[in-house]
């Protein structure tokens, strides 16, 4: 995951900017959920381009399988039976996976130098070289993805394929969707065709049709077509606005500095005293009144 | 010099310095992860994953020692209407104008402060700090729970670390301290000026 010849505009535990001069063409993968059929044709290319091959699982008496993410398994197909209208059962199935969030709550929790970047082109990718395993990247992520493996105690999410992203390919999913479920673009681009699918799942009686781009985490660059808009908890916990949880701002805001600032002072206001007030001795009458 | 009185047995010594020890690699792997202006800490426990594993493990054995010299040393650290007094007067203690304060047990209320600081830290830290233990626990804690706990645990520390060195401080600065905790011994001259009711108790002058 790490040799890209992408430029690294954001990386974990670094207080100085990342090179940030070049400008380039913002990403994004836009899923139409009215599209879906459920065939798990991305699941099955994701696991063959990124050579992922998770363990043949239990049958739980649902589709989803494997039932949750895994660090062999970087996106999950949910399906949820929903009546939105009384009597009319409807199946909605979400491709689950990594938001790559502009404003990635994992990377902003991340404590290692460097084991989650944020390409120019918005893709958030794990670099597990440099990742230690603390798993501080699940307390941040608003959306519960990344997965630590049992394996080598390393993180693992979905890369948007950012390797082959780099030399001008769709991700592996992408081109695999037979149903053209799933499209890949620039962001605007892709915001321009969702406002097209929602026009016409408008027209067709989905009143709330909505892109889903949820402006708490900055935008993101997976984006999704709701045909419920208005619900996207329906999407098996899809959350309505997602945010990075303000404990994990108030742990990594500016706390930590003025902490820190405070451990410095104590040590100086320690060093200060002696040397104004002096040490505090024994006085001779004290070696009298016992000696 | 004056005569020596014992202030520590081994026991108490060896128990003293486990924690101390333990505490300061604990503080010192700790702080690697809390800003990145300290992840160089993590060269001193080879590396960053070396660091994240031996975090805890070093913390846990720090609690069970502090554990067994808080029960020895809970009696004589309870509030007393003479630590008031000394607190009140805590201009003249960091001025040494000692001969303003009043007659103090085994223990000032300085003294006293840290070990409840610490008594009510370690549980915190010993507790959050297992909610995030990865792999073997943090995998079973939802991850708001993770959340409440990584902060909490963020917290104790620093209180913690902030309370330790005021107390590392003040050994250096009280002259003939630190020989309490190395040898076990104090000169009767320090007892009777920094600590003369527990002065008069053992030595019944
Ligand atoms: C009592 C038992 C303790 C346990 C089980 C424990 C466990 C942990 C764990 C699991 C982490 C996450 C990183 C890692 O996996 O290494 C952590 C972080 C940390 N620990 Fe501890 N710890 C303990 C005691 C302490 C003590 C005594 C201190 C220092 C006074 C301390 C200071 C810290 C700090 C500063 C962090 C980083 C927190 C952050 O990123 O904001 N811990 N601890
Ligand atoms: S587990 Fe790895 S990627 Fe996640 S926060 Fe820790 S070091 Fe960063
Ligand atoms: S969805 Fe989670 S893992 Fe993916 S970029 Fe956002 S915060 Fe990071």
């Amino acid at each position: 995951m790490a040799l890209q010849s992408l430029d690294i505009t954001a990386r974990s535990a670094t207080t100085t900017p990342s090179p940030s001069v070049r400008g380039t063409l913002q990403v994004a993968k836009l899923i139409d959920i009215s599209k879906c059929i459920g065939c798990k044709a991305c699941q099955t290319a994701c696991m063959e381009w990124n050579d992922l091959r998770d363990e043949v699982g239990h049958n739980h008496g649902v589709y989803d399988n494997p039932r949750d993410l895994t660090d062999q398994s970087w996106t999950v197909m949910r399906f949820s039976e929903v009546e939105v209208e009384q009597g009319r059962l409807e199946w909605l199935i979400r491709k689950d996976g990594c938001m790559h969030c502009a404003e990635p709550g994992c990377l902003k929790a991340c404590p290692s130098p460097g084991a989650i970047v944020q390409y120019a082109n918005g893709i958030v990718d794990f670099h597990e070289e440099n990742c230690i395993g603390c798993g501080y990247c699940i307390t941040g992520c608003p959306f519960n993805i990344p997965r630590i493996s049992k394996k080598d105690h390393k993180a693992y999410k979905c890369t948007l394929c950012s390797d082959r992203v780099a030399v001008g390919m769709e991700p592996a999913c992408v081109k695999t969707c037979p149903t053209g479920a799933i499209v890949f673009g620039s962001k605007e681009d892709m915001i321009h065709h969702a406002e097209g699918r929602i026009e016409d799942l408008k027209e067709r009686g989905y009143g709330n049709a909505a892109l889903y781009d949820p402006p708490g985490v900055g935008g993101t660059h997976v984006m999704y077509v709701l045909q419920h808009g208005d619900q996207p908890e329906l999407y098996a916990g899809l959350p309505k606005d997602p945010h990075i949880s303000p404990l994990v701002g108030l742990w990594k805001g500016v706390t930590k500095p003025l902490m820190s600032l405070g451990i410095g002072l104590a040590v100086f206001a320690g060093f200060f005293h002696y040397v104004t007030a002096g040490p505090k001795e024994v006085d001779a009458h004290d070696e009298e009144k016992s000696s | 010099m004056s005569r020596l009185i014992q202030r520590y047995t081994t026991g108490e010594r060896n128990t003293h310095w486990v924690v101390a020890i333990a505490f300061v690699l604990a503080a010192l792997s700790g702080l690697a992860l809390f800003h990145p202006a300290f992840f160089f800490l993590t060269h001193l426990f080879g590396g960053g994953p070396w660091t994240r594993i031996l975090h805890p493990f070093i913390g846990v054995l720090m609690s069970l020692f502090f554990i067994a010299m808080a029960m020895r040393f809970w009696r004589l650290n309870h509030i007393t209407p003479a630590d008031r007094q000394w607190m009140g007067r805590i201009k003249d203690v960091l001025c040494n104008r000692d001969e303003n304060l009043p007659e103090l047990g085994k223990y000032n209320a300085g003294q006293k402060i840290l070990f409840w600081t610490m008594v009510v830290t370690m549980p915190l830290l010993l507790l959050t700090g297992i909610a995030i233990w990865q792999p073997w626990f943090a995998p079973y804690v939802p991850v708001w729970l993770m959340r409440v706990a990584v902060v909490i645990h963020a917290l104790s520390a620093w209180i913690l670390i902030l309370g330790i060195i005021v107390h590392v401080y003040a050994a250096i600065w009280v002259k003939g301290t630190v020989r309490a905790m190395t040898r076990g011994t104090v000169t009767e001259a320090w007892a009777r000026h920094h600590h003369r009711a527990w002065y008069r108790e053992t030595t019944g002058k």
